[in-house]
C-alpha cells in the first residue's frame, strides 16, 4: 500500500517538475539569449491561465482554451517586448528586476480590474476527468498523467527546434555571440521578440494546465516564478538542459518532502510534532536543496564558467 | 553647487513637520502613516547600504524585515501570555522592553544576513538575485507553516512595548522614537559611506578587479555590508511589527521586498536620504492614488517603469543634479 | 648572483585549441628592469595574468621569494608585494583619482573594516597617495573623476595606484600604451629609478623604452619564451630577427 503511495507521490513530483520546465525554460532562455532577467514572466503565465479560463468557459472546450492560453500569452509576451523590454537588453540587472517588477504590478492590477478579485475555475475536461489504472495497479488522475506526457512532449520539442531548425541555430548563435549574429545579418530584433514570445507562450501553457487543478487567480505566477528561478539557480543559467534536470529535482524533492518528512519525524516523535515539524522543514527543503548545489558548484549543474 | 545636503535637510524638515502639525491639530491617522515612512525609510536605508553602495542586488529583504518583525512578535506575545519563551537550559523569558527586542531583532537578523549573504555571495549578478529572491520565500514559507506562532494568520499583540521614560501608545511619543533611531542610522550610515570600509565597497561595486589588485579580498567585504544591511533592515521589521501591533507571513513577501526595493529606486539608489524620500513618495502615492483608484498599483507600476527609463537618479536625483557625491 | 625574488618555471596555460603559455620559465632578479616582449597574442597578457592570480595555470609554478603562490588567490598576492598594473585600464572610474590612489594606500595599509572614520582625511593614506600621483606626474588632477582622466592618464593613475602598494615586484602590462612621445621618455626615465625600490616585470611595445631600460629581454611567441637575454643579445639572435622580421629561414 505505501508503496503505492510513493509511486503516486513520484509521479506527483514528476508532474510539477514538468509544469516547473514550462516556466524554468522560458526564463533561462531569455536569459541565455538575451541577457534578461524577467520577473514578469510569472505575469505571463498568469496571463495564460486566464485567458484559457475565460475561452473555455465561454466555448465549453478546453482545448480551446489551451489554444487560446498560447496565443495570449504569446501576444502578451510579443507586444511587452516590442513596447517595453527591448529597451532593457543593454541596461543593468537592476533596471530590469526593477522594470520587470513595475510589469508585474501592472499586468497583477490589470488582470484584477478585467476579472476581478474572485478566482476563476477551469475544469478539467470530462474525456480527462477519471483516474486510470497503471501498472501495479496504481490509480492515479488521467489529467495529471496527460500533464506529465504534455511536458515532456514540449521539452522534447524544445529540445528538437533547438537542435535542428533554423530559428534554433540562430537563437545557439545568439547565446554565443549577440554582435557576430547581427554581423551577419539576422533580424536581431526580431528574433528576440520571437524568443520572448515562445517563452511567454510556454509560460502560459503551463499556467492553463495547471489552471484546471489550482484556481486562477491574480498572483498565482509569482510563486511558480521564484521556484522557476530556483530551478535556473539549480540546473545553471542559460542551459534547457539544466532547467530540465533542475526542475524534476525541485518538482520531486518538494513533494516527496511534503510526504516523507512528516513520516520520518514520526518514527521518533509524536504524530502531532512530527506533523508540524515535518511539514515546516518539507516547506524549505528546495531551498535547502539550492543551498547545497550552491556550495558545490555556484554555477549551478550545467552552468558555465 | 551642493543641493543635496539642503534637500535632505528639506526632506528632514516636512518629515518632522507634518506629524507636529498633525498632533497640533488632533489627527493621529497622519502621525501614524508619516511613522509608517519613517520606519519604512529606515528599512530601505539598511536596503541602500547593500545595493546603492555595495550594488548587491537584494530582492530578499523582506527576510530581515520579517526576521526583526517576529522578533518582536514572539518577544511580546510571550510576555502576554506569562509564557518563558525556553525553559531549558536556561530560562528565557518573554519581554515587553523594547531595546531588548531591537537588540534581539538586530542580532537575528544579521546573523540571518550573515548566513544568506555567505551563501549568495558565492554568486553574483542575476544568481545573486534570483537567489536572494528565493531564500526570502523559504523564510514566508517557514512562517506559514511553523503553526507555533500563528502560522498564517500572524501573531496580535494587544499592547504596544515599552519604553523607559516614554509613553509609547502616545502616537507622537512612538513617532519621535522611531524618528531618533532614523536619524541615529542615518548619521552612522553618512559615517560608514565615507569611512575606509565605504570607500572600498564602493570601489569594489565599480571594479571588482581593482580592489582585488590592491590586496583588498571583495567577498568580506560585501558580507560585512550584507551583514549591517539585513540588521538594520531587521530593526526597521521590529518597528514596524510594534506601529501595527501585528505579524504576519507578509512581512517575509516578495512583495515587500520589492516595496523595500522601490523606495530605495523612488529617492535615487546610493543617496544617503533617498530611502526616505521614496518610502515617503511611496506613501503618499498609496493614500492620494490610493483613495482615487482600487487599482492604484497600476499608476506605481507606470511611475516606476518612468523612473527605470527616464530618471536613473530618482527623486534626489531630479531635485539634485544627477552626481553622487563620494567624498 | 643574487637568489631571483620572482620565478616562474614551466607555466603552460591553453584556451581550447590556443596555446598562450607554452612551458613558460623565467625570473627576476633584484634591481632588474626584465623586459617581456612579443608580437600581439603571444601570450604576454595571460602570463602577467598567471603570475598575478587572475587566472590559474594549467601546470607549472611561480615562486615568489622563495614560496611557492601557484595555490594563491589574487588578494593574497598581491598583499605579498605583487604589484600590478593592467593593460586596459582598471579603476574605480566613479571615484576621484586621489581616492582611486587612496584605495591602494588604503590595500597596502589593511585595516579596511574601519567604519567611522573618514579616509579622506586621513593623513597617512592621504600622504602616500599624493606621493605616488605626485611621482606619476598627476598631482593637478588629484580631484577629478577618474572617468574624466584621458587613456594616457588613466595609465599613469593604474602606476600610481601600483606605487602605493609599496610592493616588491612590479608586474606592468604595457604602461606605456597610450602615454605620447612626451609621456613615455618621462616614464622612461621614472622606471628607471623605480627599479631600485623593487625590480619590474615589464611587458611592453615601445621598443625604444624596452632597450633603454631592460637588463634583460625575454621575447615570447606563440606562448613559448624562444629567447632570454641582454639587449644586444636579444638583438643578435637569428630566432628573434626571424619572429620579428620575417628574416628569410637560414634553414
Ligand atoms: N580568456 C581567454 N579566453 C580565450 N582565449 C584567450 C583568453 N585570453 C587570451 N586568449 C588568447 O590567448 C592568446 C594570448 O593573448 P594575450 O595574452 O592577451 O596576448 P598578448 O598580451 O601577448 O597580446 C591570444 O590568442 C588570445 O586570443
Ligand atoms: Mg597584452
Amino acid at each position: 500500500m505505501s508503496i503505492l503511495l510513493f509511486i503516486e507521490q513520484v509521479l506527483n513530483g514528476l508532474q510539477f517538475g514538468v509544469m516547473l520546465f514550462l516556466m524554468a525554460a522560458g526564463l533561462t532562455l531569455i536569459f541565455g539569449v538575451m541577457g534578461l532577467i524577467n520577473l514578469a514572466h510569472g505575469s505571463l503565465y498568469m496571463v495564460g491561465a486566464f485567458a484559457a479560463a475565460a475561452v473555455a468557459g465561454a466555448t465549453g472546450s478546453f482545448l480551446l482554451g489551451l489554444a487560446a492560453s498560447l496565443v495570449a500569452a504569446a501576444a502578451a509576451g510579443a507586444i511587452v517586448e516590442v513596447a517595453m523590454i527591448r529597451r532593457l537588453y543593454d541596461k543593468d540587472h537592476l533596471d530590469q528586476v526593477l522594470a520587470t517588477f513595475a510589469l508585474i504590478l501592472i499586468f497583477s492590477e490589470g488582470t484584477r480590474w478585467v476579472f476581478g478579485s474572485f478566482p476563476l475555475y477551469l475544469d478539467v475536461p470530462s474525456w480527462l476527468a477519471g483516474p486510470v489504472t497503471l501498472p501495479g495497479g496504481i490509480q492515479y488522475p488521467a489529467y495529471r498523467l496527460a500533464i506529465i506526457g504534455i511536458g515532456l512532449a514540449v521539452a522534447a520539442g524544445l529540445f528538437a527546434l533547438i537542435r535542428w531548425t533554423r530559428i534554433g541555430i540562430r537563437i545557439r548563435a545568439g547565446e554565443a555571440d549577440r554582435e557576430m549574429i547581427g554581423a551577419l545579418g539576422v533580424n536581431i530584433s526580431a528574433l528576440y521578440t520571437i524568443v520572448f514570445a515562445l517563452g511567454a507562450a510556454l509560460a502560459g501553457f503551463a499556467g492553463a494546465l495547471v489552471g484546471a487543478i489550482q484556481s486562477v487567480q491574480v498572483g498565482m505566477g509569482e510563486p511558480v516564478l521564484i521556484l522557476a528561478f530556483v530551478v535556473i539557480v539549480i540546473g545553471g543559467i542559460g542551459s534547457i538542459k539544466g532547467a530540465l534536470v533542475g526542475s524534476i529535482l525541485v518538482g520531486l524533492t518538494d513533494t516527496l518532502g511534503r510526504f516523507l518528512l512528516p513520516v520520518a519525524f514520526g518514527a521518533f516523535l509524536d504524530p502531532s510534532s512530527a506533523t508540524t515539524i515535518g511539514s515546516a522543514l518539507a516547506s524549505m527543503s528546495i531551498y535547502i536543496l539550492m543551498a547545497v548545489i550552491l556550495l558545490i558548484r555556484p554555477t549551478g549543474l550545467y552552468g558555465s564558467d | 553647487m551642493r543641493r543635496e545636503p539642503l534637500i535632505n535637510a528639506a526632506i528632514l524638515a516636512v518629515l518632522l513637520a507634518v506629524p507636529l502639525w498633525a498632533w497640533w491639530t488632533d489627527e493621529p491617522f497622519t502621525i501614524t502613516l508619516a511613522t509608517r515612512v519613517v520606519i519604512l525609510a529606515l528599512a530601505g536605508v539598511g536596503l541602500n547600504l547593500a545595493l546603492g553602495l555595495g550594488g548587491m542586488v537584494s530582492f530578499g529583504h523582506a527576510m530581515f524585515f520579517g526576521i526583526g518583525g517576529y522578533a518582536m512578535g514572539i518577544l511580546a506575545s510571550q510576555a502576554q501570555d506569562y509564557e518563558p519563551l525556553m525553559e531549558w537550559p536556561i530560562l528565557i523569558e518573554g519581554t515587553k522592553s523594547m531595546p531588548v527586542i531591537w537588540l534581539t531583532a538586530i542580532v537575528f537578523s544579521a546573523l540571518g544576513a550573515l548566513a544568506v549573504g555567505a551563501l549568495s555571495l558565492r554568486t553574483t549578478g542575476v544568481y545573486f538575485i534570483m537567489i536572494t529572491l528565493a531564500f526570502g520565500q523559504m523564510f514566508y514559507y517557514f512562517a506559514i507553516s511553523w503553526p507555533a506562532y500563528g502560522g498564517e494568520d500572524g501573531l496580535s499583540i494587544y499592547v504596544r512595548n515599552e519604553f523607559p521614560g516614554l509613553n509609547t501608545l502616545d502616537p507622537i511619543q512612538f513617532f519621535a522614537l522611531c524618528f531618533a533611531i532614523l536619524l541615529a542610522v542615518l548619521f552612522f550610515m553618512s559615517r560608514l559611506a565615507k569611512s575606509a570600509f565605504g570607500l572600498a565597497l564602493v570601489a569594489a561595486r565599480q571594479n571588482q578587479e581593482r580592489v582585488q589588485t590592491v590586496g583588498i579580498g571583495v567577498y568580506r567585504l560585501r558580507l560585512a555590508a550584507f551583514t549591517i544591511s539585513g540588521a538594520i533592515t531587521g530593526l526597521a521589521g521590529a518597528l514596524f511589527a510594534d506601529l501595527n501591533r501585528f505579524v504576519s507571513p507578509t512581512m517575509f513577501s516578495w512583495q515587500t521586498s520589492g516595496e523595500i526595493m522601490v523606495f530605495v529606486i523612488l529617492g535615487g539608489v546610493g543617496r544617503l536620504y533617498g530611502p526616505v524620500a521614496g518610502a515617503a513618495l511611496f506613501i503618499v502615492l498609496e493614500n492620494v492614488l490610493g483613495g482615487l483608484s482600487e487599482y492604484w498599483h497600476i499608476y506605481l507600476g507606470a511611475l516606476l517603469l518612468g523612473v527605470v527609463l527616464f530618471a536613473r537618479g530618482g527623486l534626489i536625483g531630479l531635485l539634485a543634479g544627477r552626481e553622487v557625491a563620494h567624498d | 648572483m643574487t637568489e631571483p625574488i620572482l620565478e616562474i618555471r614551466n607555466l603552460c596555460k591553453s584556451f581550447g585549441a590556443v596555446v598562450a603559455s607554452e612551458e613558460v620559465s623565467l625570473d627576476l632578479r633584484p634591481g632588474e628592469i626584465h623586459a617581456l616582449i612579443g608580437p600581439n597574442g603571444a601570450g604576454k597578457s595571460t602570463l602577467i595574468k598567471q603570475i598575478a592570480g587572475n587566472i590559474a595555470p594549467d601546470s607549472g609554478s611561480i615562486l615568489f621569494e622563495g614560496r611557492d603562490v601557484t595555490a594563491l588567490d589574487t588578494v593574497a598576492r598581491a598583499r605579498l608585494g605583487l604589484g600590478r598594473t593592467f593593460q586596459i585600464s582598471s579603476l574605480a572610474m566613479g571615484l576621484t583619482v586621489l581616492q582611486n590612489a587612496v584605495l591602494g594606500a588604503l590595500g597596502r595599509r589593511g585595516r579596511v573594516f574601519r567604519f567611522f572614520r573618514p579616509v579622506m582625511r586621513d593623513r597617512a593614506l592621504l600622504d602616500a597617495a599624493r606621493d605616488a600621483l605626485q611621482q606619476v606626474g598627476l598631482e593637478d588632477f588629484a580631484a577629478w573623476r577618474t572617468a574624466d582622466l584621458s587613456h594616457g592618464q588613466r595609465r599613469q593613475l593604474e602606476v600610481a595606484v601600483a606605487l602605493t602598494l609599496k610592493p616588491r615586484v612590479f608586474l606592468m602590462d604595457e604602461p606605456m600604451a597610450g602615454l605620447g612621445a612626451e609621456g613615455s621618455l618621462r616614464l622612461t626615465g621614472f622606471l628607471n629609478e623605480l627599479r631600485h625600490e623593487a625590480p619590474i616585470l615589464l611587458v611592453e611595445h615601445d621598443m625604444d623604452a624596452v632597450f633603454a631600460l631592460a637588463d634583460r629581454i625575454s621575447v615570447l611567441v606563440y606562448g613559448k619564451v624562444i629567447a632570454t637575454g641582454t639587449g644586444d643579445e636579444i638583438r643578435a639572435n637569428p630566432e628573434v630577427r626571424r619572429a620579428y622580421l620575417g628574416e628569410e629561414d637560414a634553414a
